[in-house]
């Protein structure tokens, strides 16, 4: 019961790290009408500002901050210099493009800070556990990232239902084109929702830091479970988004602790091990593929 | 010259050029060509396949890494067991066995795929195509009898009666061969009535729909006969580079064949060829300049995607109209 409550609490942290990834990517999808691979390399930049400027200051609010202004100023870039131009463009072209911004994004990091992966130790307010339970130490860390998962998941709803930039966002996602005639600029209001995604991305790199390794490559391992996210909770919904984070990263969480036994008692350990990290990595898109099956556009389509 | 011939003219000559290619490399000696040629051939297999579906189909598939891996995986893992004395007659290692059955296994692969992923359309179906073949990855990645993670070396190539094309220029041209073979018969694919079908349902679904066609089996029979042909491919690689590994199927690799289409021209078939030749010169150009050559590919191929829609040769092909 202990070891299930703390896989549960596992698979909630990195529901939540999935979340803040694919709440952007499912707006910028939903309002623009963009894939964007881009997406995981927000996250990258977001681990490395938080990794080599706390590095280099000692500070671990120096380093968020750096982190979060470099997403946002990255993604603002790639917004204004490519993105922009793949408005209303066939999906072939937005994937191709944003494909071409990742291998872009990754040698350039590469070139920056080296391909040593770089470490971020626990800064000591978060580091240590907590007592839940009888029987349960949690990592602090972990709990924080949950809350913050949380926070972010109030503040978005919030920002889109409860505030002018929410209602113009959800107004440009039904018709564009009135909302320009509106007198809305249309195109600051694009802007600002892709640079809002990247920050969410920022913000998931930074609380990603000191639990992985930072390295290059690292944006497109959780960019794919993002876009597996979001097509699973429903293209262009946060709620589906929020509830598909949860689905995925339980379902991550909890085929870790437990698929590795089952496979164990059935197959000699030395086959069992392999098959079983690959079958668990593999069990998310299991999951995307039965839930397309039953509901082809998600569990909670978007009316068009 | 009509516009009618230009292509057929264009495609000739492309061939000239690759047939011509191992004398211009014996005459000046440049040892290494003959690999980066074949790599481009059989590359350029696995793109014509995936222009099918997509120029033609409009099925913009994110997984065909997923056949080109499979291909490969079956010759590598036959003659594995074979070379274990663990098959039934002693196992095989010709060619005209192992190679049909490699094929075989990717379209009965891109039956269920196709089967499954055609349920959905738009950016679901890229996803779920994607979501497939990193299912594949994790699975060759994670099958420690073939390898698992450091994937498989094959001792040599499969066989064929009278040639032997362990010679890499034997093996050159029984590629460009194949190429030529699958490309003709790509061509014809899509100018018969079943490719005119499959082209109205891409102009309009609906329109085609109330015609009296039902899309699926169009779509599902084209998807499966790309899928075989990237297969090939796979099976070509395993046997030139006489090795494996998951980085086959990769989704890296999706990416890398959808971005050699769209170079060399959607929906032409021929302008595949050339963008795979681009692609992969452009990355064996690059890599001998810098170790970094990634961050010159990759603004290009955001600058093909900007700004030429039809590719670097769609034009003269009068290929695609850009989408």
């Amino acid at each position: 019961m202990i070891f299930f409550l703390e896989q549960l609490l596992n698979g909630l942290q990195y529901g939540a790290m999935l979340f803040m990834l694919a709440s952007g990517l499912t707006l910028i999808f939903g309002i623009m009408g963009v894939i964007n691979l881009t997406h995981g390399s927000f996250y990258m930049v977001g681990a490395y500002g938080a990794a080599v400027v706390t590095a280099a200051t000692g500070s671990v609010v120096l380093g968020a901050v750096a982190a979060l202004a470099g997403a946002a100023l990255y993604g603002t870039a790639v917004e204004i210099a490519v993105v922009r131009r793949l408005y209303g463009r066939d999906h072939l072209y937005q994937v191709l493009a944003t494909f071409g911004l990742i291998l872009f994004s990754n040698e350039a990091m590469a070139l920056l800070a080296g391909r040593q992966p770089r470490f971020l130790e626990i800064p000591p307010l978060l580091s240590g556990s907590v007592h839940l339970l009888p029987g349960l130490d949690y990592p602090v860390i972990r709990l924080a990232f949950i809350a913050v998962g949380a926070a972010v998941a109030i503040g978005l709803w919030l920002l889109v239902n409860h505030t002018r930039l929410g209602m113009l966002i959800r107004a440009g996602a039904d018709d564009r084109e009135m909302v320009d005639a509106l007198g809305v600029d249309i195109r600051r209001l694009y802007t600002i929702v892709f640079a809002l995604g990247a920050v969410l991305c920022g913000i998931a790199g930074v609380m990603a830091a000191p639990l992985l390794a930072v390295e290059i490559g690292m944006g497109e391992r959780i960019l794919i479970a993002g876009f597996v996210v979001i097509v699973v909770g429903g293209v262009g919904s946060v709620r589906g988004a929020l509830a598909g984070a949860l689905l995925i990263g339980l379902v991550d969480g909890l085929g870790r602790a437990y698929l590795p036994q089952i496979i164990q008692s059935l197959l000699p350990p030395s086959i069992a091990d392999t098959l079983a990290a690959g079958l668990v990595s593999a069990s998310i898109y299991v999951i995307m593929a039965l839930v397309l099956l039953v509901r082809p556009l998600g569990l909670f389509p978007v009316r068009s | 010259m009509t516009d009618a011939r230009r292509p057929i003219l264009f495609t000739l000559g492309v061939f000239a050029v690759l047939a011509l290619l191992p004398a211009v490399f014996a005459l000046t000696g440049w040892t290494s060509g003959m690999g980066l040629a074949t790599r481009i051939v059989i590359y350029a297999i696995a793109v014509v396949a995936l222009d099918l579906i997509i120029g033609y189909g409009a099925m913009v598939s994110f997984g065909h890494a997923m056949f080109f891996g499979v291909g490969g995986y079956v010759v590598a893992i036959v003659a594995h067991h074979t070379g274990l004395g663990e098959l039934p007659f002693g196992g095989t290692n010709a060619a005209f066995i192992v190679w049909p059955l490699a094929i075989l296994a990717c379209a009965a692969l891109g039956l269920v795929v196709g089967w499954l992923a055609l349920k959905t359309t738009g950016v679901q179906f890229i996803m779920i195509t994607l979501a497939f073949a990193q299912m594949v990855f994790f699975l060759l990645i994670s099958v420690q009898v073939y390898g698992g993670d450091d994937g498989m070396m094959i001792d040599r190539r499969n066989t064929l009666p009278f040639v032997d094309i362990g010679r890499p220029l034997i093996f050159y041209y029984l590629c460009l061969l194949l190429l030529a073979v699958w490309l003709g018969f790509c061509r014809m694919f899509v100018n018969s009535r079943f490719g005119l079908v499959l082209q109205a349902l891409r102009q309009s679904e609906r329109r085609a729909v109330n015609l009296g066609i039902a899309p699926l089996s169009f779509r599902l029979a084209t998807f499966v006969t790309s899928a075989m042909g990237t297969g090939l491919a796979g099976v070509l690689w395993a046997n030139y580079a006489r090795f494996v590994s998951p980085d086959m199927a990769a989704w890296t690799k999706s990416g890398e064949f959808m971005a050699m289409v769209v170079l060399g021209g959607l929906g032409t078939l021929t302008g595949p060829i050339v963008g795979a030749a681009a692609f992969v010169g452009l990355e064996e150009l690059l890599s001998m300049w810098t170790e970094h050559w990634m961050i010159v590919m990759g603004p290009l191929l955001v600058i093909v995607a900007l700004f030429r829609r039809r590719g670097l040769v769609g034009s003269l092909l009068g290929g695609d109209r850009a989408h």
